[in-house]
C-alpha cells in the first residue's frame, strides 16, 4: 500500500516535470526504485544535468550492493539465477527477510517483493493517468520526495554515530553549496566531504 | 527528455548490476569490513543531501517555505516511529494546508 500511493505520486510528479506518459511508466518498469526514481526527479526537476542525476541515483541505491552482500548466501543457483533473483532486493523485503545474526530467508525476500512491484508499475499508471488533474503543489506533493528520503535517512542514523556525523557534514556541505553552484553538484560533494569528515575522525 | 531516457536507462542498468554484484561475485564470502562501512556511510550522506537539497533549494536559491514545514514534520512524525505512508501524508497534508490559508 505504502509502495502504491508513492508509485502514483512518482507519477504524477513525473508528469508535473514534462516526462511524458512513457518515461514514467517505463522508469518504474525497469529502474524499480523509489530511490533512485525520486533522485533522478529531484536532480533533472532542478535543472541538473543527466550525468547528475545519474550520480545520485547511483549513489543514494549503493545501499543495496551492501544488502546484496548479505543475502548473497542466501539466495540459490548458478549465477544468472542469482543475479536475477537478486533483483529482489528493495529496502523493505530485505527488512522483513532478516532474520537475524546475518541470516535470510530468501522466500519471504521474493514473496514480499512480487506484489511491490505490480503495486509500483501498476501506481506510476494511475499517477501519470490522474496528472493533468492534480496541481501537486496544492496536495503538498512535492514533499513526499524530501520526506521520503528523510525516513530512509532517519533509519540510517539510528544505525551509529559515524552515519551522524557523515550526514551532518554531508547537510551542511550542500546547504552551503546550493546558491553556488548547478543543481546535482551539492549532493555529489556531500558525498566526498562525508568522506574526507570520516577519515578524519578515525 | 533525452536527459530523461538518458538517466533512466543507464540507471536501470547499473540498478541491476548493483544489486547482482554481491550474490554474484561473492557467493558466500564477505567484503572487507572497510568497503562496507564506507558504502553504508555513503547511504547516509548521500540521503541527507537529497533531502536539504530536495528542502531547501528553489532554482538554485536557498528558500524556507510550506514545503520545508511539510517536510520537517514528517521528519517528526518520523522520530516519533510513525509508519512511512502516516509520516509522509502528513508533510504534504501540512504543506497543503499551509498554501491554502
Amino acid at each position: 500500500m505504502p509502495t502504491f500511493v508513492l508509485a502514483v505520486s512518482f507519477g504524477v510528479l513525473a508528469r508535473s516535470l514534462d516526462w511524458g506518459v512513457v518515461a514514467p511508466i517505463a522508469a518504474s518498469t525497469v529502474v524499480f526504485s523509489g530511490s533512485a526514481q525520486f533522485a533522478l526527479a529531484d536532480v533533472l526537476g532542478a535543472g541538473g544535468s543527466a550525468l547528475a542525476a545519474i550520480v545520485a541515483a547511483v549513489l543514494v541505491n549503493a545501499r543495496f550492493a551492501v544488502m546484496g552482500v548479505a543475502i548473497a548466501s542466501t539466495l540459490e543457483g548458478g549465477r544468472l539465477r542469482r543475479a536475477f533473483e537478486a533483483q529482489a532486493t528493495v529496502d523493505a523485503s530485505w527488512a522483513l527477510a532478516n532474520r537475524g545474526g546475518g541470516r535470510f530467508d530468501r522466500d519471504i525476500l521474493i514473496g514480499a517483493t512480487l506484489p511491490q512491484y505490480a503495486a509500483w508499475v501498476g501506481g506510476t499508471i494511475v499517477g501519470v493517468a490522474a496528472g493533468d488533474s492534480i496541481d501537486p503543489e496544492a496536495l503538498g506533493l512535492d514533499v513526499l520526495f524530501p520526506a521520503f528520503f528523510l525516513g530512509l535517512l532517519i533509519e540510517e542514523l539510528r544505525s551509529g554515530r559515524q552515519h551522524i556525523a557523515a550526514a551532518g557534514i554531508a547537510g551542511a556541505l550542500a546547504l552551503v553549496l546550493i546558491p553556488f553552484t548547478p543543481p546535482g553538484v551539492p549532493i555529489i560533494a556531500a558525498c566526498v566531504g562525508a568522506l574526507i569528515g570520516l577519515r578524519r575522525a578515525r | 527528455m533525452t536527459a530523461v531516457w538518458t538517466s533512466i536507462a543507464v540507471v536501470a542498468v547499473a540498478n541491476f548490476v548493483i544489486k547482482a554484484a554481491g550474490p554474484v561475485l561473492l557467493g558466500g564470502r564477505e567484503l572487507p569490513q572497510v568497503v562496507v562501512d564506507v558504502i553504508a556511510l555513503l547511504a547516509a550522506a548521500i540521503l541527507t543531501a537529497l533531502v536539504v537539497v530536495g528542502t531547501f533549494s528553489d532554482d538554485g536559491r536557498l528558500n524556507v517555505d510550506a514545503q520545508t514545514a511539510g517536510v520537517a514534520v514528517s521528519g517528526g512524525a518520523f522520530l516519533a516511529r510513525l509508519p512511512m505512508l502516516a509520516a509522509v501524508a502528513l508533510g504534504a497534508a501540512t504543506a497543503a494546508v499551509l498554501r491554502a490559508i
